[in-house]
């Protein structure tokens, strides 16, 4: 008897381990939708649709996932930066806006963009006047120095954010963080002189500064209220909306916040009387609920799921509803230059001009879901510059051009070589077969090996040791910038900087001194229209490389329910709905 | 029959330990085995941005530079005697029985566990009152009327009931009663019972029945094949000779030597099914402990991981101990002493 309750909790250890790789997706669907909005499809693109100043109701976002986490000195999620402006104010963001003007960083918690020195070493930012937290305490310079300590100086508990203050502060790489370091000073390269000015000193020059004090890593947090892990339970606001309820896992409810005064705030109008959040909701429920009005907004922002894509598509009604958003990220392979034959470039281009972009796209989605990409650069970033080093007809590919290569590389007949991808991303995997079916026409076998996503870059295609021994020529990857400039799009993929032993994203292991040295002289250039051409030529000189073979441009196919009012695609937000803007026509 | 507990009760905590060290081993072993490091191990519980100087702090905080004998140690006394935590300003403490918390979001587990058990144990409680009521009195019938047009029928949809997996009859269910003929028009969510009994047991009506479908349909054919068995006993011709009316020897002679072996399975599957019915909580989108178990083990989170898998053994020990005390009411040959 007892072995057999042995092994029937063994069996349940197993029957939850199985589960794990059974969990297929429920269906859930409620009923037709009423009426077709008037807008057109891609109306959202360049327009804000169902414009309205009506305020009241409720906004309802549901996610089929969970956060990294809601506290903003805590998260890496694009939607996360989009969403927590409801209830945080970085020093600056981006302007909710149609088009290319959402691109466009301005103040929020600042009153102007930050003031460079001339070698933008030394940047310094001033507070609005009477900006409050929802307990009617006014944020001061100092709150905006501890929320970047925190999110940037405390790994052992807040882990999940983007840590370039800490890469780019003077002192950074010897502060402790606020947990570690109890010091009142804090850190000695933020310097808050008055209760509203603050001045950031960095190690080397950073032009796109503003980009970072957008980050919501510097929305204010006031030092007695952290919690560290724990203050994503208590969030205190700086923004229009405070929490009254949040249950992890589950979702949050937010309120009015009465201390939020508009006069400090030109660029929110927070039309909405409340603000409602799901996490885990099932991805074919959130679009039914989408298209039957019930819900406003699918908050991941990464479109709707494959199941529901021919039923919004060939529905005239509904196709007139959808965005299909540039989602500012690029799919591509990264030719490994350390591992045969891709040590020569002769070998890189061949693979160059013998990708078939075409059917990549179609393995991506088709037309809906992706452009053919001929550059790094998506066209939602800044600097972004239209060029194609291996044009072919309709990006089918050129065997006779890759032939050719083949034949300068010394590999007349073509090689074998590996090919990894992501095992639980279905678009990649699609694309990878699509790539593999048409370098073979050129004779070039590439043997598929996936690997989850979740190790992806820690264990396997990221750690430069593993990719060696196992010739791992070929990896596919897919980028979206931290923030829309090409330096924040290009550096952690092409400087040489960025190869890291484990975890790093230069997958070509891309070491250039050439590129390495325009990336990191531009970033010092204050002057924005000479930084934007030079995104474009470097991310030229990376393509006559032919280290990175740009695949698809990836794109959302975004659902716009006629209940949800003043409604646009950012572009600074990986393509998604602008949630600062948002609110409910009913 | 005290003595006979409390013997069980200790064998259980002794299984419950093996279970936990088990779990412990698999989850820092087999990956040590493949290859992996500590820090890669590390490295992802620390975000997008990992480097060198997080991932050490992360490693400390975790407990990941110690040997893993002792941080076994320190899980056990965790959850015993609680234990401090620092994830922010100051040490948080987690009382006992403390699981510690998640590696990937610093949330603590106990909490989660015990507000995810309700859904859990509502769905497997429903579910189990429904199979095993239609089950057995199909099975019993069947069996009475063996050969006939009933006995066929329902041991072909029985048939038809073990060979379709759950996500196949619950996303069936789904798309029938909330796209075909709408009764649930918002689709199925789980309400707690306490807030709304009515609502409780509304929602999760499409869920115990495609649940139990699965269920019912083995035990319909187990209770068939056991009545068969004991209804050609020597006992029930003897029993139907002293003049006995028939439902009395169906009930009190012949169900009742035919239900030990159903008990038996019983408790072995409704203990399985409070540790986690991952499948059909996946599909219905419940909170419960196998949607929570799925998420631990995609992130490698062992804290959540060895959370459920302690949670659901432990209800499978308690079934079984259940199993057994119900044994000697049902079969007065069974004495524990």
């Amino acid at each position: 008897m007892k072995r057999s309750k042995a092994t029937a909790a063994m069996a349940a250890a197993v029957v939850l381990a199985l589960g794990a790789t059974a969990c297929g997706g429920g269906s859930k669907d409620s009923g037709g939708g009423k009426g077709g909005g008037s807008s057109a499809a891609d109306a959202a693109l360049a327009s804000i649709v169902n414009p309205s100043d009506k305020k009241g109701g409720t906004l309802t976002f549901a996610h089929s996932d969970v956060p990294d986490s809601l506290d903003p000195g805590n998260t890496y999620y694009g939607w996360v930066q989009n969403f927590a402006r409801l209830y945080a104010r970085s020093l600056t963001t981006f302007k909710p806006a149609v088009g290319k003007a959402g691109l466009q960083i301005v103040p929020d918690l600042a009153e102007s963009l930050g003031k460079p020195s001339a070698d933008a070493k030394t940047w310094t930012y001033t507070l609005r006047q009477g900006v409050k937290y929802e307990d009617g305490t006014p944020v001061t310079s100092k709150d905006v120095k501890y929320a970047v300590e925190r999110s940037n100086f405390a790994p052992e508990a807040l882990s999940n954010g983007p840590t370039y203050f800490k890469a780019h502060l003077a002192d950074g790489d010897k502060y402790q963080g606020p947990y570690k370091d109890k010091s009142p000073d804090g850190i000695k390269s933020i310097e808050t002189p008055d209760d509203r000015t603050i001045v950031f000193h960095l190690k080397d020059g950073f032009a796109d500064f503003d980009y970072l004090a957008g980050l919501p890593g510097t929305a204010p947090v006031p030092q007695k209220a952290d919690k560290g892990a724990d203050y994503v339970k208590h969030i205190i606001s700086s923004g229009p909306y405070k929490f009254s309820s949040y249950e992890d896992g589950k979702g949050a409810t937010l309120v009015r916040n009465p201390e939020w005064d508009p006069k400090t705030d030109p660029i929110r109008k927070a039309l909405p009387d409340k603000v409602e959040i799901k996490f885990k909701v099932n991805q074919v429920t959130i679009d039914n609920n989408l298209i039957n009005n019930s819900l406003q907004v699918d908050a991941q922002g990464n479109g709707v799921d494959p199941q529901t894509q021919p039923k919004v598509l060939q529905d005239p009604k509904y196709k007139k509803q959808t965005d299909s958003a540039i989602a500012g990220a690029t799919s591509y392979i990264g030719l490994n230059l350390h591992v045969k034959p891709f040590d020569n470039i002769h070998c890189r281009k061949a693979v160059q001009w013998g990708v078939d972009r075409a059917s990549a796209q179609e393995a991506a989605g088709g037309p809906p879901k992706g452009d053919v990409a001929t550059t790094l650069l998506p066209p939602t970033v800044n600097g972004y510059t239209k060029f194609d080093e291996y044009p072919t007809p309709n990006g089918k590919g050129d065997i006779a051009k890759a032939k050719e290569e083949l034949a300068q590389c010394g590999q007349p007949n073509g090689f074998t070589t590996t090919l990894t991808a992501r095992s639980d991303r279905n678009t990649e995997m699609a694309m990878a077969t699509a790539v593999q079916a048409s370098l073979k026409k050129i004779g070039i076998t590439a043997e598929i090996k996936s690997f989850p996503s979740g190790k992806y870059f820690t264990n396997f295609a990221g750690v430069p040791d593993y990719v060696h021994s196992h010739n791992l020529g070929m990896i596919m990857t897919a980028w979206g910038a931290d923030w829309p400039t090409g330096f924040g799009f290009l550096d952690q993929i092409t400087n040489g900087a960025a190869i890291k032993p484990s975890g790093g994203n230069n997958v070509q292991e891309l070491d250039d001194p050439k590129i390495n040295e325009m990336l990191n002289s531009a970033i010092k250039n204050t002057d924005a229209a000479a930084r934007n051409k030079a995104w474009g030529d470097i991310d030229k000189l990376i393509a006559d490389n032919a280290s990175a073979v740009p695949l698809v441009y990836r794109k959302n196919l975004l659902f716009r329910p006629t209940g949800a009012a003043n409604v646009t695609v950012t572009q600074a937000y990986l393509g998604m709905y602008d949630y600062a803007l948002m609110s409910v026509s009913k | 029959m005290a003595a006979y507990i409390i013997r069980r009760v200790f064998a259980a905590v002794l299984l419950l330990l093996v279970v936990s060290a088990v779990t412990f081993a698999i989850f820092f072993l087999v990956p040590r085995i493949a290859g992996q490091t500590v820090d890669q191990l590390a490295a992802q519980y620390v975000g997008k941005d990992a480097n060198p100087s997080s991932i050490a702090a992360v490693k400390h905080n975790l407990g990941l530079d110690q040997p893993i004998y002792e941080q076994y140690w320190h899980f056990v006394k965790a959850l015993f005697a609680g234990a401090d935590y620092s994830f922010g300003p100051d040490a948080a403490h987690c009382s006992a029985p403390c699981f510690g918390y998640s590696f990937k979001n610093h949330i603590e587990v106990w909490p989660q566990l015990t507000s995810r058990i309700p859904v859990t144990l509502s769905l497997a409680v429903g579910a189990a009152v429904i199979w095993l009521v239609s089950g057995v009195a199909v099975g019993v019938l069947s069996a009475l009327r063996r050969g006939s047009f009933f006995d066929r029928l329902s041991m072909g949809v029985a048939l038809a009931g073990v060979s379709l997996p759950i996500f196949f009859t619950g996303m069936l269910g789904l798309a029938i009663f909330t796209v075909q003929w709408p009764l649930w028009s918002s689709g199925v969510n789980y309400v707690s019972f306490t807030d709304n009994p009515a609502e409780w047991a509304w929602n999760l009506l499409l869920p115990w029945c495609s649940l139990a479908f699965l269920y019912s349909a083995l035990y319909a054919r187990l209770t068939r094949a056991g009545m068969l068995e004991t209804m050609g006993e020597d006992y029930i011709r003897t029993a139907r000779a002293k003049g006995l009316k028939e439902n009395v020897v169906v009930a009190k002679h012949g169900l009742r030597a035919a239900l030990t072996p159903i008990v038996t399975i019983f408790g072995m599957d409704f203990g399985l099914l409070i540790g986690g019915a991952v499948i059909t909580e996946q599909v219905f989108s419940f909170k419960g402990l196998g949607e929570y178990a799925v998420s631990g083990i995609r992130d490698n989170d062992l804290p959540v991981v060895m959370g459920v898998t302690l949670v659901a053994a432990f209800f499978i020990v308690v079934c079984n101990l259940l199993v057994d005390l119900v044994y000697a009411a049902i079969d007065p040959r069974v004495r524990y002493s």
